[in-house]
């Protein structure tokens, strides 16, 4: 496969130093979308109480809060990753009937409120739901108010995250070299496995860390599929928006808390794994 | 898989956004106006409210109108806790009815009001089951029963403490599976029969008709009173203070009652 030649010396050159001036059109409203995006984080930092920050630190609630979060965030991105990928090829690669149907319904959990999503999840995997009520006469399996279902509506609006990202990355990928590889005599897995995930690796780490982040902050479908229990189904945006009823002050804390400790993951994880991105 | 053809897909797509950005700003526009009130001689006057408030008071706002011609009652109906937050912030309005004089003493202390609070209604907790009674429960004791499901509110909620009150004076320890947000999702997950059962008010389960209510005599000592007051920065006093008179009047104790508030 001949590749792309890269450009001239001078070519380059010339590409670096046009590059190198920003222009002022787009550089305007490139600081203007920053700030708006910063000027909120601004707002909690001005009013955190950072004397008494240690103390709140230490609360056991809190504790208990941040480490569900973290915990059930992961596993719900791990299921989207084991589900989603395969979904993703599902859209990117085979034409079946309906496809672009099926497409629509995977992004319904990012355009229906969460709140309305953890209804739909009640009503489907509550102990009344259509199928929750087989899993509880058959099995004696409630999900409602149990971390799994803490897991099951992070999954649930996290995973459209993943879909879309994988399956621009399979529609980007070169077929060719999958073309290669099954003339020269793989099988469609080793295909699968050796040439387009490897193609697609950096698609699929970046839908991961949008899917995480987005379970991470859930709220919505969360308290009302999985309810509100400390230390076993109260995550941090949970304990966030019932610490806003009593004091804003300890509603700053825990934000500062999911902020800063999802901040650190996230640059840890882009400096070792996603450099591409 | 022409290049092309995903190209122009996308194309489309993008159109039929832009399109659908301008619909729904074009349904906007003329709300808006309505809502603002296109008539400079129409009196508006903006009251905040906690949810449970929502039958009554807009009931109670049509009433108003009628005997105030010219004038519209705005409402903002939500947790008395996250009205409190607007008013501190400076969200205009003119009167504010709390859930529970904890969060009207907050707006007090903050120095919102105009004038003193006044207790208008009263609300009290009922035991509220789904209408086939699954778990088969008649008193507050059979809460504590670990085979039941329970959903109670979260105390940082009004209905929340209380639930908390009213368990206290029974004498009676629930691990709830949930704590709710606020009561209607506690009355929700009710409905739903996720729970067996939960301690909502009186006003909600009359409201829902497709729970059953359990009256239980701890309820009394944590009743819930409503304070209402002017409040400092309303832009028609005079207007607010005749709402606050028309909630406390006759008309007030009739459409109260109905909803099973207690007046005072």
């Amino acid at each position: 496969m001949a590749r792309v030649s890269p450009p001239s010396e001078p070519a380059a050159g010339r590409l670096r130093v046009r590059a190198g001036r920003s222009p002022w059109p787009l550089l305007v409203p490139a600081l203007a979308g920053l700030a708006f995006l910063v000027l909120p984080f601004a707002g909690l930092l001005a009013r955190a109480p950072w004397s008494t920050l240690g103390t709140r630190l230490l609360m056991p609630e809190v504790r208990g809060a941040l480490w569900l979060s973290l915990t059930t965030a992961t596993a719900a991105t791990g299921v989207a990753v084991l589900l989603g990928v395969p979904l993703a090829w599902l859209l990117a690669r085979t034409e079946f009937p309906g496809r672009r149907l099926v497409r629509a319904l995977v992004t319904v959990p990012l355009v229906i409120p969460p709140v309305v999503g953890g209804v739909a999840l009640l009503l489907a995997l509550g102990r009344r739901g259509l199928v929750g009520r087989y899993l509880d006469a058959w099995f004696g399996l409630t999900l409602p108010f149990t971390p799994a279902a803490v897991v099951i509506a992070q999954v649930f609006v996290a995973m459209p995250f993943l879909v879309i990202s994988v399956e621009g990355a399979l529609r980007g990928a070169d077929r060719r070299y999958e073309e290669a590889a099954a003339t020269l005599g793989a099988s469609r897995a080793v295909v699968f496995r050796r040439v387009t995930l490897p193609m697609v690796g950096p698609g699929v780490v970046a839908g991961a860390v949008l899917a995480w982040a987005r379970a991470l902050g859930e709220f919505g479908a969360t308290i009302t599929f999985a309810g509100n229990f400390p230390g076993r189904t109260q995550t941090m945006p949970l304990a966030v928006y019932l610490a806003m009823q009593q004091s804003p002050e300890s509603a700053i804390v825990l934000s500062l808390v999911l902020l800063a400790v999802s901040l650190v993951i996230l640059v840890a994880l882009r400096d070792r794994w996603v450099g591409a991105l | 898989m022409g290049e092309g053809r995903s190209v122009g897909r996308t194309r489309r797509a993008a159109a039929g956004a832009a399109a659908g950005l301008l619909l729904a700003a074009a349904a906007c526009a003329p709300v808006e106006e309505g809502a603002a009130g296109t008539d400079p001689a129409r009196r508006a006057l903006t009251v905040f409210a906690a949810a449970s408030l929502t039958g009554t008071f807009e009931e109670l706002g049509g009433r108003f109108e009628e005997r105030h011609p010219g004038t519209r009652v705005r409402f903002n109906f939500a947790g008395s806790s996250q009205l409190a937050d607007h008013i501190a912030a400076g969200a205009p309005a003119d009167v504010f009815a709390s859930a529970d004089t904890r969060t009207m003493d907050r707006v007090e202390d903050e120095g919102g009001t105009a004038g003193d609070a006044v207790v208008f209604v009263r609300n009290t907790l009922r035991i509220a089951v789904p209408a086939d009674n699954p778990a088969g429960i008649d008193s507050l004791a059979d809460l504590a029963d670990p085979g039941v499901k329970v959903a109670l509110c979260a105390e940082e909620v009004p209905c929340g403490a209380a639930a908390a009150r009213a368990l206290e004076a029974a004498g009676v320890e629930v691990t709830p599976v949930s704590r709710e947000r606020d009561v209607k999702a506690a009355l929700t997950k009710t409905e739903l029969g996720e729970v067996d059962a939960a301690l909502v008010y009186r006003t909600d389960i009359r409201a829902s008709g497709e729970v059953a209510g359990i009256a239980f005599p701890e309820a009394e000592q944590a009743a819930n009173d409503y304070p209402i007051a002017v409040l400092k920065g309303a832009d028609r006093p005079g207007l607010a203070r005749e709402w606050v008179a028309f909630v406390r009047s006759e008309d007030g104790d009739e459409v109260f009652d109905g909803a099973g508030f207690t007046t005072v």
